[in-house]
């Protein structure tokens, strides 16, 4: 479902590079974890494969569409759910879930449909016409969630969906997930909770200063590098060094 | 399209929740073509129109003196205080509490009366017609006589002038008045006819016409409304780049411009929804001040705005100047990172541009690399065709290169923000 290769991101002005000779292989249904510490890359990867950002070097595809060749296209198959809100605070649910369907190309009736049976999947029926700004954090991230899925995406990619949020959302976006994946969407998923990433992923990649230190299946790679878990997997191919600073 | 509506109704939307936002797009303009027009309205008025407190010390307490004050208060233009020591006059114009004391010399009269005489006799003696007399060489060496005029210190040169003109002009009556009668007097010495030998009748007159004129009939005198009201509107059309950039620069800052790139819909289609709502807006705020310089103007003492029946053109012109005062906002708005750049930048770019483009100042009356400088500003463009359909009744061919370069400054601008945004994300 997605492939790249070589695909490199130096940001103007800046000494080294974000993202470097990355390839990676995302198969459809896949749930692919993308790990790594605060700036490894993760989002500058994600970014591109997005269309946001326009790649260095190297090259990627999505459902067979190359952005360099038809980017609309590409763009119909990918959903983006982004770290922050990324909502009008002073719209209502159901004015911001409108106004991104729209865009992604989905209109009308079925539009309307979609969001109204989404709302009620995610608990948000009686908040729909209520504003954005007097959502709680579970809330905004719920909705978060049903913007980046409402033209039905062949790819979805989720920036830490859960980050932030009580238990009870974390559970209904997981479920969300989820549901979607084996309704088959193929997902790419970043995180900093390594227990959820190891219980959700069928393949996790850890990224490391910009290079992809490791690909597989999480027990595989627990196995293989003899550790007990993926926290601790994560520590030996990262270190601990500070990496917030890039 | 479906995307353009959708895009322009969440900015419909955004605009109608924040309520000071609109307050400011809509109410601010209104109260500011008041002001200013309350303001301007006595500089479009001529110096007959005002009434400026006038102190007057009259030392000489003759005839001349007489016909000053006559003068003076026949013109209307002044309202007239006496006093009767010159310091004092001094220390009161000084301190703001009158704009201007005329002093009028001792004895003023007398000599300027024996001068005229003695002048008039010299001439007649030229011709034969009387015997010169030593009194009449002794008077022609003689000092001439000052009027003083005091100014407050903050009244203008433009005042001044108009002042000092104004009462030349009534010394000078006064004096080819006293000339006349002179002759008269000596000519006519000794007969009891009451004919005057010359007239005092101007022979030369002017009358003032306004080229074009405006659209009240038979009322051809430029005022207030008519240069402050597309004036004003022009300025405010240009401050909607202010909002338009913020509301841009949150968007990048909320995160809901960066799912927007994502998604398979073009920048031009985000502009393009944004400015279907702004120019609305833009088209609702020259409305509005169009029917306060109407109907509200006359009820507060200003001259009503005349429009005649060129409601289309103007509405064309508006929408031409709000285009590219939408342009420039979305080209702000995809430069500027945070608001602090987008709102002061933009606030400040207008007023430059107001300024320039003669908003303030006529542009005739800028030095000349201003004047070409002027030429380089849209608010110049903007207000050279609202001033043709307001002032001279212009036809569109007339319009045509305003117009055309206010909608393509409208395209380059946003050209410009199109290829910078594809560059942005390729860096």
């Amino acid at each position: 479902m997605i492939r790249a290769e070589g695909l490199s991101k130096r940001y103007a002005g800046a000494d080294r590079f974000s993202v470097q000779l990355v390839d990676i292989t995302v198969k459809p249904k896949e749930i692919f974890g993308l790990l790594g510490p605060n700036g490894a890359g993760k989002t500058t990867l994600i970014s591109m494969l997005c269309t946001q950002l326009t790649p260095t070097s190297g090259w990627f595809e999505i459902a067979g569409e190359r952005p360099s060749r038809s980017l609309r296209d590409l763009q119909q198959h990918i959903g983006m759910v982004p770290q922050e809100y990324s909502l009008y605070p002073s719209l209502t649910a159901r004015e911001n879930l409108l106004f991104f369907g729209s865009m992604n190309g989905v209109s009308g009736a079925v539009l309307r449909d979609r969001i109204t049976s989404e709302l009620e999947s995610l608990g948000l029926t009686p908040f729909a016409d209520k504003r954005i700004q007097t959502f709680s954090g579970g809330m905004k991230r719920r909705v978060n969630l049903i913007a980046g899925i409402l033209h039905r995406p062949n790819v979805l990619f989720l920036d830490e969906p859960t980050v932030g949020v009580d238990v009870q959302s974390k559970q209904v976006i997981l479920e969300k997930i989820r549901s979607l994946n084996a309704a088959g969407t193929t997902l790419v998923y970043t995180s900093h909770h390594l227990n959820e990433a190891e219980d959700l992923c069928s393949t996790i990649a850890i990224m490391d200063q910009g290079r992809m230190v490791c690909v597989g299946k999480p027990k595989q790679l627990i196995e293989k590098a003899k550790v007990a878990n993926l926290e601790a997997l994560f520590l030996l191919k990262t270190g601990k060094a500070l990496r917030d600073y890039a | 399209m479906h995307k353009l509506w959708a895009a322009a109704r969440k900015e419909a939307q955004l605009l109608r929740r924040d309520l000071g936002g609109l307050a400011i797009l809509f109410v601010m303009p209104l109260v500011l073509v008041i002001t200013i027009t309350l303001i301007q309205d006595s500089s479009f008025k001529s110096i007959s129109q005002l009434e400026i407190p006038i102190l007057i010390v009259d030392l000489d307490k003759g005839p001349i003196a007489q016909q000053v004050l006559d003068g003076l208060n026949t013109s209307e233009a002044f309202v007239i205080s006496e006093e009767t020591s010159e310091e004092v006059a001094a220390t009161l114009v000084r301190q703001g509490d009158y704009k201007m004391a005329l002093v009028i010399p001792e004895a003023l009269s007398e000599e300027l009366e024996e001068k005229v005489t003695a002048q008039v006799a010299t001439t007649l003696a030229s011709f034969g017609l009387e015997e010169p007399t030593d009194s009449i060489n002794d008077f022609q060496d003689s000092a001439s006589k000052e009027i003083k005029l005091y100014f407050d210190p903050v009244t203008q040169q433009a005042f001044k002038s108009s002042v000092k003109n104004g009462i030349d002009k009534l010394i000078a009556q006064v004096e080819s008045k006293m000339i006349y009668q002179a002759f008269d007097n000596e000519l006519n010495e000794g007969e009891t006819s009451q004919e005057q030998s010359f007239s005092e009748t101007p022979f030369i007159t002017y009358r003032e016409i306004t080229a074009g004129g405006t659209f009240a009939a038979g009322d051809h005198t430029l005022n207030s409304a008519q240069h402050n009201v597309p004036a004003w509107a022009l300025f405010a059309i240009f401050f909607i780049i202010v909002p338009l950039s913020v509301n841009m620069v949150k968007e990048k800052n909320q995160g809901t411009f960066d799912r927007l790139q994502a998604a398979p819909v073009s920048y031009a289609t985000l502009l393009g929804g944004k400015a279907m709502v702004y120019i609305l807006v833009c088209l609702i705020q020259f409305l509005l001040m169009v029917l306060i310089g109407r109907f509200v103007f006359p009820s507060i003492g200003l001259p009503q705005l005349e429009i005649g029946d060129r409601w289309f053109v103007l509405f064309f012109v508006a929408l031409c100047a709000g285009l590219a005062a939408i342009g420039l906002g979305l080209l702000l708005g995809t430069l500027a990172k945070t608001q602090e750049q987008a709102a002061p930048f933009g606030a400040t770019f207008v007023v430059i541009l107001a300024a320039l483009g003669g908003v303030w100042v006529p542009v005739f009356v800028m030095p000349p690399f201003m004047q070409a400088l002027s030429k380089l500003s849209p608010m110049n463009w903007g207000l050279n065709a609202f001033y043709e359909v307001f002032l001279r009744q212009a036809e569109w061919q007339q319009l045509l290169p305003d117009l055309g370069l206010l909608i393509g400054f409208f395209l380059l601008t946003t050209g410009i923000a199109i290829l910078y945004h594809r560059k942005q994300q390729r860096i």
